[in-house]
């Protein structure tokens, strides 16, 4: 029964969390859920996938697969995909996927729709509803074709475990290497363990009002305490002014993000930040100014310094912990 | 070297949105170059200016208005532009069919790169460059940062955001690069230049006089703004420590998040 293939992405040796959360989501669909894993070294993850839902995991595995190269990915994946004949296809809309997702749809002859946040089967057809304008408006979408390629913005579904049948199936894909144009150098990766803003649980984020780039040592450090799924953000003012590096910026000209708590230290509230989180599920806004717009979207709101608010909320949450 | 330059205009950053249908009511909106594209016009004018040879195409798919950030372009210093004006696809807000006609009139021009935005800024797909990229047959490579091209225009070095850092990879050209922000500062457009633009050649085509039929891949179903986020409590206390305090406590009974 035809049903839905899933792109299980691999960074630094683990399958992503968005990878899981759309296999479980299928679950849903009806049909036979099928995984395809792409990397070096990665069959020994394949168990994991089925402990999420997948009934058949297709693993491609060889050194020529240690680096994303976007067109080597792509010919291994549509080789499983003319294989398996899926109606739908789906991707977390992770960096990498937002990069494979659409050349894979293209190379398929189908359209894509992007960075979706929810998800309804209605027939054969699955709706997709995503935001545009930055989160400012949203739209259902359907694919008219199948296979329906799909890519869900991380954090949009939980990952349940819900085993599947799990069967796995090494493929041996036929490479064109006279396609492959182009060859990673080298890779520049961040030592922290910090997950990527698009996929965090909890952000603390600071704007022109933390001052210097030396200030946000303390939302670093606010943040650690709440977890393995916090990080920080800034806004576009902390960035332009070269406190923060861009891929820490928060907005309609940055990353957009739906965490499940959002602190907003020093930051006014502009419409293209508001673009870019206001789909927290929690929005708390620290700010010396109780005019700022940040303030009528907030769900809570400290009207302070927040040189003593932060350094004091830090203290109190230690407190809790103990 | 020449490039091409795939350029979209949409609504000015500052737009409240207001739901007409499946679309935007567009009255009142300040239509402006997708901030995205400006780094992809950018780079291509540096990349000429580098090589001291070469021209500069805009390609674009908009209605008539679109004629306004087409001339932003050329007042920048791009050389001339296709305005593809066809209601069919721009109405449809499709990215595999808007990659279908820019991929057409592309492959009617000299190029060495072609530059695009990571994303545009009001539907937010970011799958147009991979999907015009496919269409060309030619290598993609987006969210790029920093670019050099060999002197002899054979390969070129790019260095491309990844997530958690950075990669540089060196590609074949012709290519397909998506702008991300960092690539460059993009420049204003001079008085004489925007003189200048009034006189530089637009060619104006219907996807049918590039010869694409091809339908669009998806269909919008419905088109909703979010609920209204209300003003929350502000949190009240004598001083700095009290609020503190009594957020952390919110935090953790209420939001359960501690
Ligand atoms: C095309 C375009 C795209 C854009 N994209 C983005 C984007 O992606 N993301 C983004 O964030 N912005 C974006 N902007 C910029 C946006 O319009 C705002 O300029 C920006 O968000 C302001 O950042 P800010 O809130 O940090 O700074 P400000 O607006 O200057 O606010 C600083 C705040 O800090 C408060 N403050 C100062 N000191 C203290 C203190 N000691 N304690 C407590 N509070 C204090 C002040 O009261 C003030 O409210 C974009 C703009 C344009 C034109
Ligand atoms: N209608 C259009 N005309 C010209 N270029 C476009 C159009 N739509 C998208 N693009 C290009 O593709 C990039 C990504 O757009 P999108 O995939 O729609 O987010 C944009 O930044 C533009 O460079």
């Amino acid at each position: 029964m035809p049903g839905t293939l899933i792109y299980a992405e691999v960074q630094k040796g683990e399958i992503k969390k968005g990878s899981f959360e759309v296999t479980s989501k299928a679950k849903e669909f009806g049909g036979d859920v099928a995984v395809c894993i792409i990397g070096n070294g990665v069959d020994a993850l394949a168990p994991l996938l089925a402990k999420y839902g997948a009934d058949k995991i297709y693993v491609v595995d060889g050194p020529e697969f240690e680096n994303y190269v976007p067109e080597a990915f792509v010919q291994a994946f549509a080789q499983v995909a003319n294989q398996v004949k899926p109606s739908v296809i789906l991707a977390s809309a992770t960096a990498q996927g937002k990069d494979f997702t659409p050349a894979v749809a293209a190379r398929l002859g189908v359209g894509a729709i992007s960075d979706c946040v929810d998800l309804a089967k209605e027939g054969d057809k699955v709706v997709a509803k995503r935001p545009i304008y930055a989160g400012k408006a949203y739209v259902k979408v359907e694919a008219l074709n199948d296979p329906q390629v799909i890519s869900v913005r991380p954090n949009s579904f939980t990952a349940k475990e819900i085993a599947g049948a799990g069967a796995v199936e090494k493929v041996a894909v036929s490479l064109d290497a006279s396609k492959i144009k182009a060859v990673v150098k080298s890779l520049e990766l961040a030592e922290s363990d910090e997950p990527d803003q698009t996929e965090a649980e909890i952000i603390v984020s600071g704007g022109r009002g933390m001052k210097g780039p030396e200030n946000f040592k303390m939302l670093e450090e606010l943040a650690k305490l709440f977890g393995p799924t916090a990080t920080t953000g800034a806004s576009r003012a902390a960035v332009d002014a070269g406190w923060r590096e861009h891929s820490y910026q928060v907005g309609q000209t940055g990353k957009t993000v739906s965490p499940n708590l959002y602190i907003a230290a020093g930051i006014s509230g502009a419409i293209q930040h508001m673009a870019g989180m206001g789909t927290a599920k929690v929005i708390v806004a620290i700010n010396k100014d109780a005019e700022a717009p940040i303030f009528t979207k907030a769900d809570y709101g400290i009207v302070d310094d927040l040189f003593n608010v932060i350094p004091a909320l830090t203290a109190e949450i230690k407190k809790i912990k103990g | 070297m020449n490039t091409v330059v795939c350029m979209k205009q949409v609504p000015d950053t500052e737009t409240l949105i207001k739901v007409q249908g499946t679309g935007i009511a567009t009255d009142g909106i300040k239509w402006v170059m997708s901030p995205y594209d400006e780094f992809a016009v950018e780079e291509a004018l540096q990349q000429k200016e580098k090589m001291k040879a070469g021209a500069v195409t805009i390609v674009s798919l908009g209605p008539d208005r679109a004629i306004e950030a087409i001339r932003t372009g050329l007042a920048m210093g791009a050389d001339n532009a296709v305005h593809i004006n066809d209601s069919a696809y721009y109405n449809a807000a499709d990215p595999f069919a808007t990659a279908a006609v820019l991929a057409a009139a592309i492959k009617n021009l000299q190029y060495d790169c072609v530059f695009l935005g990571k994303q545009a800024i009001d539907d937010d797909s970011g799958q147009v460059p991979a999907m015009v990229g496919e269409l060309l047959g030619i290598p993609v490579i987006t969210q790029v940062l920093k670019l050099e091209v060999a002197a002899d225009k054979s390969k070129a070095t790019v260095t491309r955001e990844v997530e958690g850092g950075q990669a540089v990879i060196e590609v074949s050209l012709p290519v397909v690069l998506s702008a991300q922000k960092g690539l460059n500062e993009p420049r204003y457009a001079s008085l004489p230049g925007i003189m200048k633009a009034k006189k530089k050649p637009v060619d104006v085509k219907t996807a049918a006089d590039l010869g694409v039929t091809a339908g669009p891949a998806t269909a919008i179903k419905e088109m909703t703004l979010p609920p209204a986020r209300q003003a929350g409590k502000i949190i009240g206390g004598d001083d700095a420590a009290a609020k503190a305090a009594a957020l952390a406590k919110a935090l953790q009974e209420e939001v359960k998040i501690i």
